[in-house]
């Protein structure tokens, strides 16, 4: 008789929870386009690996022979195809140098006068990479991409050379001038993709945000404007209103989830490899790992404002550090470390399994036993703390 | 018992008076812990920090009547409401409403109690009808029954009509009238009312307190009603307790509490000149008999006195400046004065006007005093 109360009275609470939820357009307006502002702005948003295209570049070819012409023949005719950079022309160094600080170059490429001279006289015909210091991450991938290109010209020329001496293939020369190619294969079909990375993180984050805010407000605001005291002076179980607000925002962080799972599904090209049952039994296993939390900061915050603010002050360092936007590997050691302390982490990674890995359950059940572990305990603090903080 | 009350003066009740006939011995489990009334307070104390905001109260509310809390703002009322309610748990002293301890019968209490409380229980984007279900609910009735109380509620206060409209389109009348039936939907044999009155328009305040009436003697609901309106306690409750810094400084019915002051020689007197000038209440002020004078309009004196021969002096002191009188009038003392004179303070101090006046209702014969001589 008592569960079935509590159940019922929890049904209730968090059916009225919902329907004032439906009431307000403008919340539900939010529902969709939160998740949709998520996935635009961290899929575009984000470095996507290292490639660029249409990066203005100033080119300045000081060589009069032949060898520097043919390298900005060769040099166009790729960039035909990749369209990775907009070449402009430029007098010298100097000349890159203004149009670098007026922003209107974001490198440049320097063919010396002696290039012919040098590679006539049997030395290397050397190119400079002009980059722009103040940022760091353009730099470097320009730097990367131009020295890439710049060597499949030499090597080209260099197999070209080979062949027309020695009189022999094609094929042969390149064998001689790079012996070794290089070839990727995923343990799934298709390119690896950003948004294949960051949507499984994501899902994790908006419920454990919906579940992080959602509640703490729930409460705090009903609170605050003495509707609690309507529950609280019925005979109710404690544990009914707050079972019946984590139901109602879960069916809202669920709601959010799915809808950042079609949208990534068709809209950014995300496939799901694995059940899409076990991906729903993670989102819900990712909620419980948070109810405690959220019903902890609820039991010992006064008001809202606080409860928002102890919320935020816990919610961005998880956002961050639990490897949702970046991968965990690249961060130093100890906040490696400190993610390990964090659910999300653990929601992340199972998710990011069995999402884009077509994991099973028996693989990620290291992160469903920690997830677990992590509920109980938090639950265990929670409970006993709200049900104090309701009978003062 | 009774601390700070002249000797004289004679005052009823603690809760030890109520203990005749048989004692029960409270059992462990929902066992009515005492005899027939309806609430029994003992010795109730609660202390937030170092401030007591209530400080030993025992009394009792019989069954079936409206009783009275009457204070000014802070002296502790909405905290008896709220350990009562079982929000609030006491420090010290204990408590049993409906027959059931507040804090080792909680879930009793609960299903015996509907509280109106001073912000309304109510979600502003759910239907009237929908605020009604919710609360059903949460009392385990079954949906033919809910339905059935939901209707005879609304029509209780002619909201039929607007059954279906969010409580957000509402008056703040009509949804006073919504939050009160509200609190009746488990047919409660208590009911709670917080400051039902505050803010609202003359008309609306009208309707709640003859709402209230009929509350208690068409279904026979006690009814406790907290209020810093003297004239409200007068005209609803049997019996009123007159609280202030968390004691209760007095405890009758309204009559017998009015008649606390009446033997004290203390009488004011309401005069109308048609001719008023101010040497005439310099001279009535001068008096050794008078305590006050307070100027009300140009026509219109209020005098307090003290002792037998005042009104003589008065009108004497009037005539040798050539007054024209046109009327005096001895008024009745108010559950005002009687506050006034066992707290030394107004009751409405910390109440802003507009909510007093604005309800349009005078709280006694007098008006309020717009001017202060001296």
């Amino acid at each position: 008789m008592g569960v079935r109360n509590v159940i019922s009275h929890s049904f209730w609470i968090c059916w009225k929870d919902l329907l004032e939820f439906s009431r307000s357009k403008l919340r539900l307006a939010m529902l969709v386009l939160m998740p949709l502002f998520m996935m635009v702005m961290v899929g575009f948003i984000f470095p996507t690996g290292n490639s660029i295209s249409n990066t203005p570049i100033a080119l300045v070819n000081s060589d009069t022979g032949a060898m520097g012409a043919a390298f900005v023949t060769q040099l166009k005719a790729i960039n035909n195809n990749t369209h990775m950079m907009n070449l402009s022309s430029a007098k010298d160094f100097n000349d890159v140098k203004n149009k670098l600080q007026n922003s209107e170059v974001s490198g440049g490429i320097i063919i010396p006068e002696n290039f012919s001279s040098e590679i006539h006289a049997g030395h290397q015909g050397v190119i400079t990479i002009v980059i722009d210091q103040s940022n760091p991450q353009m730099s470097y991938t320009i730097q990367g991409v131009l020295t890439k290109t710049i060597e499949v010209i030499g090597e080209q020329t260099a197999i070209f050379n080979l062949s027309s001496t020695y009189h022999i293939s094609i094929a042969t020369a390149t064998s001689l001038v790079t012996p070794y190619t290089v070839q990727s294969k995923g343990i799934i079909p298709g390119e690896p993709n950003y948004f294949q990375f960051v949507a499984p993180g994501i899902i994790a984050m908006v419920v454990m945000m919906a579940l992080m805010t959602g509640l703490p407000h729930a409460i705090s605001y009903e609170k605050e404007i003495g509707t609690l005291d309507g529950m609280l002076a019925a005979p109710i179980n404690r544990l009914s209103i707050i079972l019946g607000k984590v139901l109602a925002q879960t069916v809202r962080g669920m709601i959010q989830g799915f809808i950042i799972l079609i949208l990534a599904v068709v809209l950014f090209g995300v496939v799901i490899e694995g059940n899409i049952l076990l991906v729903v039994f993670l989102i819900l296993l990712t909620v419980f790992s948070f109810v405690g939390l959220g019903i902890l900061i609820t039991s010992f915050t006064e008001n809202e404002e606080t409860a928002t603010m102890v919320m935020m002050t816990l919610m961005f360092p998880m956002m961050f550090l639990s490897g949702v936007f970046f991968p965990l590997q690249q961060m130093p050691w100890y906040m490696q470390d400190l993610a390990h302390f964090l659910p999300l982490t653990y929601a992340t990674t199972a998710l990011r399994k069995v999402m884009v890995l077509g994991a099973d359950i028996s693989a990620v059940g290291t992160e469903v036993l920690i997830l677990v572990g992590f509920g109980v305990f938090l639950l265990a603090i929670a409970v006993p703390m709200f049900r104090r903080a309701m009978s003062k | 018992m009774f601390s700070g009350l002249p000797g004289e003066h004679r005052i009823v009740t603690c809760s030890s008076c109520g203990m005749q006939g048989k004692v029960n011995i409270p059992g462990i489990f929902a066992q009515p812990v005492s005899n027939g009334h309806a609430i029994e307070l003992s010795h109730l104390r609660k202390v937030f920090g170092d401030f007591p905001a209530v400080d030993d109260v025992s009394f009792f509310v019989k069954k079936g009547e409206i009783f009275g809390l009457l204070g000014p703002n802070g002296a502790g009322k909405s905290t008896i409401i709220r350990m009562l309610c079982t929000l609030t748990r006491p420090t010290g002293g204990s408590a049993a409403v409906a027959g059931y301890d507040v804090v080792k019968q909680a879930g009793k209490v609960r299903q015996h109690i509907g509280l109106v409380s001073e912000k309304m229980i109510m979600y502003d984007q759910l239907t009237a009808r929908e605020n009604l279900k919710l609360f059903g609910k949460l009392y385990n009735l079954p949906n033919d029954v809910l339905h059935k109380r939901i209707d005879e509620l609304l029509s209780l206060v002619r909201m039929e009509k607007w059954a279906d409209h969010r409580i957000s389109t509402f008056s703040t009348g009509m949804k006073q009238r919504i939050n009160v039936i509200r609190a009746l939907v488990n047919q409660p044999e208590i009911l709670f009312l917080d400051e039902p009155t505050l803010g609202l328009d003359p008309q609306s305040t009208a309707e709640i307190r003859e709402l209230t009436r009929r509350i208690n003697t068409e279904q026979g609901t006690t009814i406790i009603l907290t209020t810093h309106i003297m004239f409200e306690a007068d005209a609803l409750c049997s019996r009123i307790g007159i609280i202030d810094h968390g004691k209760i400084v007095a405890l009758d019915t309204s009559s017998n509490l009015k008649k606390l002051i009446s033997g004290t020689e203390t009488s004011t007197f309401e005069i109308e000149l048609l001719n008023l000038k101010p040497d005439m209440i310099s001279s009535v002020q001068s008096l050794s008999s008078v305590k006050s004078v307070v100027q009300e309009d140009p026509t219109h004196l209020f005098v307090r006195t003290v002792g037998n021969d005042a009104f003589d002096s008065i009108v004497d002191s009037l005539r040798k400046n050539g007054a024209k009188v046109r009327m005096v009038k001895n008024l009745e003392p108010t559950l005002e004065d009687v506050f006034l004179h066992l707290t030394g303070r107004e009751a409405r101090e910390k109440v802003s006007e507009n909510t007093t006046s604005s309800s349009g209702q005078r709280h006694g014969p007098r008006r309020r005093r717009t001017q202060r001589i001296r």
